[in-house]
């Protein structure tokens, strides 16, 4: 039997598995040819991916030094998750795949990566400008396909307007300076556990620049997706806004099914010059594992902005419907006087899935102000915690900020827990925590369902409201995608 | 259009509706009186299908489909539509959207297009103008921050758009002015047609002042008690429930 046999037919069980669960909408997996890296992680792991990039020596130099400070280094035991023990010889570091053509088009682009495409239901304003229909909205799409960009578009007007849309590889290749410069300076290597192993085996990623008094003229949006089996998946981002830029960056994720627990542990940095201002919106989407908890990714991330300059502003949104566990805290340092930072976040868990998100603001500088908005959504058997520290630094001189924390429960067997860490070292500081927990009422439920919706779109409608100060602050095709995503997830979770 | 026969439900275990029987043809208005905890509330929400309102015995037949079988929505799609005595409020979803996608999902079940947005705002602005309901309001989520008035006169829009065969109307006439009441009146006149039911939950023969019913009935301790025409709220409203023989 052939191989191309042997996947078809493997592929055709999957689908008819899936045909059978019928809720993990996206779990597919698509056959590109792969070329995987050994299995294990060692220093010569660290070479090979250096070395299959093309990276200059002072990048190998730097991975090293992360891998041997990450081996000292141990998994992080505070947050509220159970996690079951990770090897992390038992994977592949690195996958490309093995045709990697430099594209002039999309049109170009591997076919089956074009239907993966489309079975992740890129959004049809997407779609238009994929397929380079006039007058469509301009939505630079950068695709990351497993480790590797093969494809980016765009390019040329975004090079007009001088901003820099590249994948973390080339840049690092083409803009050497610029990268080295900033890459760990916000999440430094030794950060904590995640960040380090991914400073050391990071496979690529996205790299913005935007230079200064350049209004970026498009949102920047990275579909990422795992694809390969047992490939550990670290991303890494770096967006640079200088001195009074703009730039909005959206991130979508979906992973095809699969048995075994998946290690995905993404670095992103931002900068934020002088007046600069950093949109980051994500809706994370990754396969949760299924009611009985079996598969689904790990996600354990680290997300930092720094607002180095003065009256310069960055605001996470974040939709997490996704991953088995969930560990992400993307915060804002707010260097910079008068600097913002804003943190908006839905986080949805069913069955069994896990989630310990929120986020931290750091106010060094005076006057700095930050938002936190927090929907913590939770069903079936899972756990949901709010994490979240608002420190105010002994220079920074009415800081002020706003936090408000709503959980809603789904069901009696569900958990959510709100864990605030507050430290003020100025006196000079205002800070307003406000909670809430409630349930989906039996009352709403049927004022719902007598007007003539069935029970689940009548909890989806009632959700999507518990979560549109979230929802709104996303561009519009990604709030359209994110409310249909809520539902999704909490298909099976009434009744 | 509606039949109940020997309608038996139970709350929380207690026995409510004791042996309810009573029928309202096409193009006709009932109404229902009688004294607080009777059953009045408990017998819409049965209809409608509310979980925790346990049928224990009787039929309830609803354009010759069995109406118990049904699930709410099902029930609202087959033309159901009940007023409620204490209209519900769901943040962040505004009132506009919560109504379209109602009707839309209604529309699906019964396996008609979708409305257009423009027919929907159409119908939207005609019925708020006769409702004297303003569109900004309309705009905010569902009931939230409406008077208890305006949550009234807001269930009549909805029956408005809707365009149900059946409005179980559970005392929407309380707490509305004598204008409201006038303007809530008005629209329930105008919902009433030939091959349209109407079952009004009152306290207050000034309702039926205005809208005027073909039968009326007493309900008291889970059971009709009496019906009778018009003349029977007069003389209820003259001597109070205490003159009626339970
Ligand atoms: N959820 C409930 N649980 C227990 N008893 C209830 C519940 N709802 C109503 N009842 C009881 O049922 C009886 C009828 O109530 P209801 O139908 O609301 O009366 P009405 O609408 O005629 O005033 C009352 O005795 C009331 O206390
Ligand atoms: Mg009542």
């Amino acid at each position: 039997m052939s191989d191309g046999t042997e996947t078809l037919s493997r592929n055709a069980e999957a689908e008819a598995t899936l045909a059978g669960l019928g809720s993990y909408r996206w779990g597919f997996s698509s056959d590109i040819e792969q070329e995987l890296a050994p299995r294990g992680l060692n220093e010569d792991t660290v070479r090979y991916i250096s070395a299959k990039k093309n990276e200059p020596g002072w990048m190998l130099e730097w991975r090293l030094a992360a891998f041997r400070a990450w081996l000292k280094m141990e998994s992080p035991g505070w947050a509220k998750l159970a996690i079951p023990p990770i090897d992390y010889q038992d994977a592949h570091y690195y996958a490309a795949p093995r045709k990697k053509p430099a594209l002039a088009s999309l049109d170009e682009l591997d076919p089956e990566i074009r239907r993966t495409y489309e079975k992740l239901g890129i959004p049809i304003e997407e779609q238009k400008v994929l397929a380079g229909v006039e007058g469509a909205r301009k939505v630079a799409v950068d695709a990351v396909f497993d480790s590797v960009s093969v494809a980016t578009t765009f390019r040329e007007e975004l090079k007009k307007a001088g901003v820099i849309f590249l994948s973390i590889s080339e840049a690092i290749r083409e803009y050497p300076d610029l990268v080295r410069r900033h890459i760990g300076s916000v999440v430094p290597v030794r950060d904590n556990f995640f960040a380090c192993l991914n400073s050391a085996v990071f496979s690529d990623g996205t790299f913005v620049y935007v230079p200064k008094g350049v209004r970026c003229p498009m949102e920047l949006s990275t579909y990422f997706r795992i694809n390969a089996e047992n490939t550990g998946q670290f991303e890494r981002t770096l967006i640079i806004a200088d001195e009074g830029a703009y730039v909005s960056y959206l991130e979508g994720c979906t992973a095809p099914m699969r048995d075994e627990h998946q290690l995905h542990a993404a670095v992103v940095e931002l900068i934020a010059e002088t007046d600069a201002e950093i949109k980051y919106s994500t809706v994370q989407n990754w396969y949760p594992g299924d009611a009985q908890g079996r598969g689904g990714i790990f996600n354990f991330v680290t997300k930092r902005a720094l607002c180095r300059g003065d009256r310069s502003r960055v605001s996470w949104t974040q939709v997490e419907t996704g991953s088995a566990i969930t560990w992400k805290y993307p915060s804002c340092v707010l260097a910079g006087a008068d600097s913002v930072g804003e943190f908006y976040s839905v986080a949805v868990t069913n069955n069994l899935q896990q989630a310990d998100t929120g986020t931290k603001m750091i106010h060094l500088g005076p006057r700095t102000r930050s938002r936190i908005i927090s929907k913590g959504i939770s069903a079936g058997r899972s756990s949901n915690t709010y994490r979240g520290l608002v420190r105010v630094g002994p220079s920074a001189e009415g800081a002020r900020n706003f936090t408000q924390c709503d959980s809603l429960l789904l069901g009696d067997r569900c958990a959510a827990h709100t864990v605030p860490y507050i430290e003020v070292k100025h006196p000079i500081a205002q800070i307003e925590h406000e909670a809430t927990t409630s349930k989906v009422s039996d009352d709403q439920k049927f004022y719902a369902m007598q007007r003539g919706l069935p029970e689940e779109e009548a909890v989806a409608l009632i959700v999507n409201g518990f979560c549109r100060e979230v929802l709104q602050t996303l561009p519009m095709e990604f709030a359209v995608e994110a409310q249909k995503l809520l539902g999704i997830s909490l298909e099976g979770s009434v009744g | 259009m509606l039949a109940i026969t020997d309608l038996h439900a139970s709350v929380g275990g207690t026995p409510i509706l004791k042996g309810l029987t009573l029928s309202v043809g096409a193009g006709e208005v009932h109404a229902i009186m009688g004294p607080n905890g009777a059953g009045k509330s408990t017998l819409a929400h049965v209809l409608a299908g509310r979980e925790g309102y346990e049928v224990t015995g009787g039929t309830a037949v609803f354009l010759g489909q069995d109406l118990l079988a049904m699930a709410p929505h099902e029930r609202a799609a087959a033309g159901l539509f009940l007023g409620f005595q204490y209209p519900v409020e769901i943040p962040g979803v505004s009132n506009l959207l919560f109504l379209r996608t109602a009707l839309n999902a209604q529309r699906k079940l019964r396996g008609e297009p979708e409305v257009s947005g423009a027919e929907f705002l159409k119908r939207v602005r005609a019925e708020a103008q006769a409702l004297g309901l303003d569109m900004e309001m309309l705009k905010r989520p569902v009931n939230m921050g409406f008077s208890g008035g305006e949550k009234k006169r807001n269930e009549a829009f909805q029956m408005g758009i809707l365009q149900p065969r059946f409005a179980l109307l559970d005392e929407t006439d309380s707490g509305l002015d004598i204008d409201a009441l006038k303007v809530v009146a008005d629209s329930i006149n105008r919902f009433r047609g030939p091959d349209r039911g109407v079952l009004l939950i009152t306290h207050y023969q000034r309702l039926l002042d205005h809208v005027r019913p073909d039968r009326v009935h007493i309900l008291a301790a889970g059971r009709i008690v009496e019906s009778g025409g018009p003349e029977l709220a007069l003389r209820l409203e003259a001597q109070g429930y205490g003159a009626i023989a339970a």
